[in-house]
Order: C-alpha cells, then sequence, then structure tokens
C-alpha cells in the first residue's frame, strides 16, 4: 500500500515537472522573442517562400523550421506568436478566475436569492454554444487582443462560478464555519479569511486550466480570422494559413500545431498535477 | 406524482432559461457595429432604397419593439427571414440541423465504443502496464479539445496517410436522390450502401475529433466506477462461484457501474454539440454550426437568432431527456 502511494506521488512528481519545464521554457522563449528570433516575424520574402524545414532537400539554413507562403520564418513566428498566446493566457485566465471565483463564492456562502439568480444565469449561459458565444462576442467587441480577452472572461466565468460555488458550499457546511459563527466572526469576515483559504487551491488548479482553454480559444478565434490582424504572428492564424497550403507546405500547419499541442496538454497537466498535490489524502 | 411535479418544476425552468437565451443573445447582436442593409444593397443605392429595405426587415422600430416582435413570431415558429440569404430562417435551419445531429451522434457512438473499450481494457488488465497506458491516453485526450485534434487528423489521415475525406458531407459528383436532411438514415432506408459509405468516409475525421475528449472522460468514469465495484461482496461472490474474468466484468460488474457514465454522456453530449460549431468549419461540413459562423461574418442578425435559440433547445431538451432517463435508471429515485 506504501509503495504503491510512492509510485503514484513519483508519477505526479514527473507530470509537474515536465509540464512545468515546457511551460517555463516557452514563457522564458516569449520574453525573450525580440531578441533571440532570427528574422523578423512579418519581413516577407516572396523568392524565399514555402521553404521546407531545415533536414529536408531544397531548405535554407537560415529558416530552421522553413517558411510560409509569403516567405516569412515559421520559426520567428512561432516564438512571437508565444508572446501574444501567453499574455492573452495570463490575463484571460486570471480575470475569468476574479469574476467566477467571486460569484461562486458569493452564491456559495450567502445562500438565498443571490444563489438563485447568479445558478440561474450560469445555466442561461450554459445554453450556449461556447464557440459561437465567442465568435459572436468578437463581432461585437472588434477584434484585438482586448477583445480577445473580454470575450473568454465572458464565456468561461461560469466554468470557475461553478466549482468554486459548490466548494464554497461544502465548505460552509463545516464544523469550523460554525464554530466562527459561534464566535461571532462577521460574515463577511468568515468569507474572506476562513472559506476562501480553502477554496483558493482549488482556484488555482482551474486557473492552469483555463489558460489552456484561454491559448485554444485564441487561436480558434484567429483561425476564424477574428482575432487581431491577419498579419499579426498568432498561433491560431499560422494554423489557419497552413490550413489551406497544406497539401504543398505542411510544416506551415505543423510546427505550430505541435507547440499550441504541447502547450495546450502542459497547461492541463499542469493543473491537474497541482490539483493532486494539494488534496490531503495524496499528500 | 413526485416525479410529474418534479418534471413540471423542470419544464418551468427550462422556459426560463431559454427566455434568458433569447433575451441575452438578442441585445448582444444589436451592439453589433456594421449595418446588414449596407451589405445587402448594390453601391450607388439611394438613401431611399436604404430606408425601406431598413423598414422591410423590422430595423427601423426600437429594439424593445423589434424583440417583441421577433419573440411573438418565435413563438409561433416564425424566426424572420435571413438577411443575407434571403429566406425565411426557420426553413434555413431546419435543412441544416440534420447534418449537425447525424455528425455529433455518430460521434457519440464513435465516444461510446471507444471510451467503453479503453475502460474495459483497462479494468480486465488493471495493475499493470496497459492499464497505465489507458490512464496515460485518458490524459491526453481529456487535455486537448476537439479543435486541436480535428487538425491533428487533418495532417495524419489528410495529408500525411490521407486515407479519409477532410473536406464536405459527401462526394459533389454524386447524385443524390434524398427527399430528407437526414442523408445518412436515408440512404440506410434506400439500402443506397455505396452513399453511406460516402457520407461516413466523410463524417468519419470530423466525429472522431469530436469523440476523442469525450471517449476520455467515459473512460476514465467508467474505469474508476468498475474498480470500485470490483471490490464489492457480489462480484467476488461471483467470482467464487468460478466465473470467469470477463464473466464478472461484463455481467456482474458492468450494469452497476454504468449509471454515472450514462448521467456524465447526457451532459457532456450538450458540449460536443457545441463543439459541431468550429468542427464543421475546419472540414467544410455543410451544417448548423459553419452556417452560423457565416452568419456573423455576414451580420445576419434574425439567422443567428435562430440558429442561436435552436441550440439552446437542443442543450436545455438533451438535459432535460438526462434528467428523466436518470430518474427512471436509478431505482432509489424510481421508489422515492
Amino acid at each position: 500500500m506504501l509503495d504503491g502511494r510512492g509510485s503514484v506521488k513519483r508519477k505526479l512528481g514527473a507530470r509537474l515537472w515536465l509540464s512545468g519545464t515546457w511551460l517555463g521554457l516557452m514563457a522564458v522563449l516569449a520574453l525573450l522573442a525580440p531578441w533571440i528570433s532570427p528574422h523578423d516575424p512579418l519581413a516577407q520574402d516572396l523568392f524565399a517562400g514555402r521553404l521546407p524545414p531545415f533536414w529536408l532537400d531544397g531548405a535554407d539554413p537560415a529558416f530552421l523550421l522553413g517558411t510560409d507562403s509569403l516567405g516569412r520564418d515559421v520559426l520567428t513566428r512561432i516564438l512571437h506568436g508565444a508572446r501574444i498566446a501567453f499574455s492573452v493566457a495570463l490575463i484571460a485566465g486570471l480575470a475569468t478566475a476574479f469574476v467566477g471565483s467571486l460569484l461562486g463564492l458569493l452564491a456559495g456562502y450567502m445562500r438565498g436569492w443571490v444563489d438563485v439568480v447568479i445558478s440561474r444565469l450560469v445555466e442561461i449561459w450554459m445554453a450556449f454554444p461556447p464557440v459561437l458565444f465567442a465568435i459572436l462576442l468578437i463581432a461585437v467587441l472588434g477584434t484585438g487582443l482586448t477583445s480577445i480577452i473580454i470575450a473568454i472572461v465572458v464565456i468561461d466565468w461560469t466554468r470557475f462560478c461553478r466549482v468554486v460555488r459548490a466548494e464554497a458550499m461544502n465548505q460552509s457546511a463545516m464544523d469550523y464555519v460554525s464554530s466562527a459563527i459561534v464566535a461571532g466572526r462577521p460574515r463577511r469576515d468568515i468569507l474572506w479569511r476562513e472559506i476562501l483559504p480553502n477554496v483558493l487551491p482549488t482556484i488555482v488548479a482551474l486557473l492552469t486550466l483555463e489558460m489552456g482553454i484561454a491559448v485554444i480559444v485564441e487561436a480558434i478565434l484567429s483561425f476564424v480570422n477574428l482575432s487581431i490582424s491577419t498579419d499579426a504572428p498568432t498561433w491560431g492564424g499560422m494554423i489557419a494559413e497552413g490550413r489551406t497550403s497544406i497539401h504543398q507546405a505542411w510544416w506551415v500547419l505543423a510546427f505550430p500545431l505541435g507547440v499550441l499541442f504541447l502547450t495546450v496538454l502542459s497547461f492541463s497537466q499542469f493543473g491537474e498535477g497541482l490539483k493532486d498535490r494539494f488534496d490531503p489524502v495524496l499528500r | 406524482m413526485k416525479l410529474l411535479r418534479a418534471i413540471l418544476v423542470r419544464l418551468m425552468t427550462m422556459s426560463v432559461t431559454l427566455i434568458g437565451a433569447a433575451v441575452v443573445v438578442f441585445f448582444v447582436i444589436r451592439v453589433v457595429p456594421g449595418n446588414p442593409i449596407a451589405m445587402m444593397l448594390p453601391p450607388g443605392a439611394t438613401e431611399d432604397d436604404v430606408a425601406r429595405l431598413t423598414a422591410l426587415y423590422g430595423l427601423d422600430k426600437s429594439i424593445i419593439e423589434q424583440f417583441w416582435i421577433w419573440l411573438t413570431g418565435v413563438v409561433q415558429g416564425d424566426f424572420g427571414t435571413s438577411i443575407s440569404l434571403r429566406q425565411p430562417v426557420m426553413p434555413l435551419v431546419l435543412g441544416r440541423l440534420p447534418a449537425t445531429l447525424e455528425l455529433a451522434i455518430f460521434a457519440l457512438v464513435i465516444a461510446v465504443v471507444l471510451g467503453g473499450a479503453l475502460a474495459l481494457t483497462g479494468v480486465r488488465h488493471r495493475e499493470t502496464r496497459t492499464e497505465t497506458a489507458v490512464d496515460v491516453a485518458n490524459g491526453v485526450g481529456l487535455s486537448i479539445p476537439d479543435f486541436l485534434w480535428a487538425l491533428i487528423l487533418i495532417v495524419l489521415f489528410g495529408v500525411l496517410m490521407p486515407v479519409f475525406h477532410i473536406s464536405g458531407r459527401i462526394s459533389p459528383s454524386l447524385d443524390l436522390p434524398f427527399v430528407t436532411q437526414f442523408y445518412v438514415f436515408e440512404s440506410v432506408a434506400r439500402l443506397r450502401f455505396d452513399l453511406w459509405w460516402d457520407l461516413l468516409k466523410h463524417m468519419f475525421m470530423p466525429a472522431l475529433a469530436l469523440a476523442i475528449p469525450l471517449a476520455a472522460i467515459i473512460s476514465q468514469l467508467l474505469k474508476q466506477s468498475l474498480k470500485e465495484t470490483m471490490h464489492l461482496d457480489y462480484v467476488t461472490l461471483s467470482r467464487t462461484k468460478g466465473y470467469g474474468e470477463n464473466h464478472v466484468i461484463l455481467s456482474e460488474a458492468l450494469p452497476n457501474a454504468v449509471l454515472p457514465t450514462l448521467t456524465l454522456i447526457g451532459v457532456q453530449f450538450t458540449f460536443l454539440i457545441g463543439g459541431t460549431v468550429i468542427i464543421e468549419r475546419l472540414f467544410s461540413y455543410e451544417g448548423l454550426g459553419n452556417m452560423a459562423i457565416d452568419a456573423v461574418i455576414n451580420r445576419d442578425l434574425p439567422l443567428i437568432q435562430g440558429i442561436v435559440i435552436v441550440f439552446a433547445l437542443l442543450f436545455t431538451l438533451i438535459n432535460l431527456a438526462v434528467d428523466m432517463m436518470y430518474a427512471l435508471l436509478n431505482p432509489r429515485l424510481r421508489h422515492a
């Protein structure tokens, strides 16, 4: 039994380390992108269009991962795309976590009509297909980074709200809350000082999951051409461009897709790993 | 009696949800900048033309008035006229809905088969490398959303090993004898298995992309509840009776472990249908979601409203069906 738990622990450790390393690496690369990129992400060179990656015939070693149909360097655009992806992930993730958790805490702790109103709102929100809702919002707000972040918050706050509400309800039923009430602590005090710290691990784990989702939403919106501008180096935009020329130049699609895949996988595994790490039974 | 009352309460909250959804979408899209009327007219149209067309589509009235006209129409089954396609919204939406439903149902079937097979394999070979492999597959399947699976499938089976179609619903060269929009069902009914096969070959990639995340969820939950059931006394009893491991898992443990998974499938099915919007776009599949994206790009307000309401209705109906199924299947609730 003890051995079994040890191996589970090791597995969890490896998961956190692997995903954490990839995310850390991408974050550093994103920060340093303007200085370490071999080319300008927007520089076109029509004579160097659709060059294959370095190990294939006809490659130019100056363009390690090849070029797209306009002759822009794929590696450079992936690095600059990481800046956009990670900014969106961080800002949209935190904002969504804040809005959703706040409403979830209020609904789960206050109960009564507050809970009825918030829960009904969540139910209405769940009746929309999220991708369609996102596209609709971007059509309303206009394209651009701010609009994408607002759209993610508006769509995904329910994800935090549902979980945090249930968790806050669980915590409220526990003895330490009852004793705090008996001790005459004000309600607001109990919510922020007693319940919130106990719900926080759940929120943090959800936050990393949400960051992965934010990266995907940005990619989807770039894909339907509603993200920033068609020129800006976003992973989704590169994927959309690569999709149209997939039979002539598969690398334009495959490399950003691979990076996006590993990043989303890492965000999710990091979140799952954190959730288990916070779990007192496994700890 | 209790069940009847529960259903009535559910129907009430359902209509509140639907009206709420209608209000949200109606007012959100009225804020959209860009004039749909201007996009309909050729350059050089006079201001008179613009005014006439605006009045024709009722866009000159106040938003509250527009909402009231639209809502009374919807209740009578009239969703207005599409601005970009110049046809009534209702037949347009109903014409596309079957394609989306067929895709979603096919994806659901794949997910159940794939997820069930994975879970059973994991339990049959529990505490071996096979179970670890199943766990890893579940973890990856869960982490990656359908959009990315679709792209990966396009690269793998559309380009590197081109075995499946990655675009459209059916080969355009074929003659279509269909009178309904349910092509898959109708091709079987007409015994036209050549068409049926062509349809499936087109649907397989998008359906698989939609199915993988759901299959992982099914596999994870079913495996967990199977493993819990395997420790119960009655399972041990049937093992002492000398039944083989396969019999114990399939005939004894599975029937009792399957209920939570069934409920979950219902809820997750609505997420799967939501995913069809972008997946249809990726595979140029002529369904409702693809039409929805075009409608947003064309600022076609009546069409957007109609599609969103149909999606919302579908989601709430599925949730209702899941709740009722759960009440019917769960003996504790049935006799309550």
